[in-house]
Order: structure tokens, then sequence, then C-alpha cells
């Protein structure tokens, strides 16, 4: 069993066990906290399949920017319903099931699969690569991701803005 | 070469992607079924990412495509959590049962 074995596999279990503590915990604060520990483990991957940018950009997005804006969300709504209701007992089973089959057949499709090929240079100015791909090859949906990054943010602001005409109407 | 096979890669992206999607049926408060869609978008980007450095023809395409998924996804919580507030400004809740307006 080589180093980067070991290395892959205590990423994956931190990962795994993130998530599985975020399906259990009761406080909604402390299943976004135990989510951190999966998105840095995964940008931890990213370091490990040579994507270094990915990794760095994982880290910012994810377990920077989305948590706290999550965070954010959880504080601005009030959320003293942290316990379940009882009813969802048989469709939780059910949904259980259901996925447990699903993942049951993809990994019966990829447990095997091998490529003989393997990318030995993107590890070398891996940031370089992805700016010349970017802006050569990936020209225009670099540009449309702004355009949609553009329409996010204008359209985040008009839906969580306080209406003021109807804010006048009900004074 | 690498001792990690491929198959240990995309089978941690299927458990990360199953748990996301156990997360976004089951869990009935907004902002952790938001955060369990993006733990499956982020499952989709392992998958791409390795294929990136492992697939039938590797090149840093993959990458470039991860970050625009990414991109998207950042935009998605954006305005998910958007709806959110704005729900949650009218109907006081954000337990997703409740948010049946337009089934009656």
């Amino acid at each position: 069993m080589s180093g980067e074995f070991l290395i892959f596999m205590l990423l994956a279990l931190i990962a795994i066990v993130g998530g599985v503590m975020m399906l259990n915990l009761t406080k909604v604060v402390h299943m976004v906290v135990a989510l951190v520990f999966t998105f840095i483990s995964v940008a931890g991957v990213y370091v490990m399949l040579s994507a270094e940018f990915i990794a760095v950009v994982q880290i910012l997005i994810y377990s920077g920017a989305i948590t706290i804006m999550m965070l954010f969300g959880i504080m601005l709504t009030r959320h003293n319903d942290n316990s379940e209701p009882k009813a969802g007992r048989i469709r939780k089973i059910l949904i259980f099931l259901s996925i447990l089959g699903f993942g049951l057949v993809f990994y019966l499709g990829i447990y095997n699969v091998e490529f003989t090929q393997e990318a030995t240079t993107l590890h070398e100015n891996n940031t370089e690569q992805i700016g010349l791909a970017i802006y050569s090859k990936y020209v225009i949906p670099f540009e449309l991701t702004s355009v949609i990054l553009l329409v996010a943010l204008i359209g985040a602001i008009i839906l969580a803005k306080r209406d003021d005409l109807e804010e006048a109407d009900k004074e | 070469m690498s001792t990690v096979p491929i198959s240990a890669y995309l089978t941690l992206a299927l458990v990360l992607f199953c748990i996301g999607l156990y997360g976004a049926l089951t869990k009935r408060n907004t902002v952790i079924v938001l955060i369990s869609i993006e733990l499956m978008l982020n499952a989709g980007n392992i998958n791409l990412v390795a294929f990136s450095k492992f697939g039938m023809m590797p090149s840093i395409d993959g990458q470039v495509f991860a970050l625009f998924a990414i991109a998207v996804a950042a935009a998605e919580v954006a305005v998910g959590l958007a709806i959110l507030i704005a729900i949650y400004r009218n109907r006081k809740t954000v337990n997703v049962d409740e948010f049946d307006a337009l089934k009656h």
C-alpha cells in the first residue's frame, strides 16, 4: 500500500464522514459546518488529481463563500424547528432503499473502469494551462459565464430586496 | 504512474452524490436541501477532474469544465438563497413541505 493510496483513503474517509454527519446532526448550523470538512477534503482530492487551481478555487468558493452564505441564510431565517416530523419514516426508508439501488447499479458500472492513458503534464504550470484553454478554446463559454453571474447578481438583489411599494401599501 | 485507480475516485464521487441526494430528498430545511445539491454538484466536479487526468483523452478540458460548473453552482446558490429569503418573508417558514402554494 503506497502513501498516495493512504492519503486518498484518509481524504475519502473525511469527506464521507462529513457527509454522514451532515445527515445525522440535528442543528442546522452544525450540518453546514460538517459539510465544510467534506469540501476541504474534496479540495485535497483535487490536488491528488493534479488540479491545484481547482483545489484553491474549491476552498475559496465552496468552503469559503458558499458556506458563509448558507450560514447567513440560516441566521436570517429563524430555525427553531430542528425536530423532524415523525410521519416521514416509511418515506425515508423507501428513499434510502432506492438510493442504495441507484448507488449499487452505478457501482457495478464503474468498479472496474480502467483507462490505459494518464495525463502526465497536468501539474506543470497548471494555472497557465487553464488560462490558455479558457482564453483560446473556451472563450465563448467564459464570456457567457460572466453573463450568468451578472444575471444571478441582479436577480438575487431584486428577489431579496424588500419591495418599497408593498411596504407603503401595508402601512 | 499513479497508484490510485480511477475507479476509486469515481466511487468516492458516487458515495458523495448518494449522500447529497438522500439529504436533498429527506431534509425539511430549505438551506440544507440547497447545500445537499451543492454536494451533488461537487461530486460531479470530482468526476470531471478525474477524467481530465485518467480519461480516454486526458487533457486540461475537464478542469476547465469543473471551473464553469463551480461558477454556475455559485450563481445558483445566490439565486436560491434570495428566493428562500423572499419566501421566508411572506410565509415565515423554511420548511419545504409548507411551500405548496402551487399545489392548491
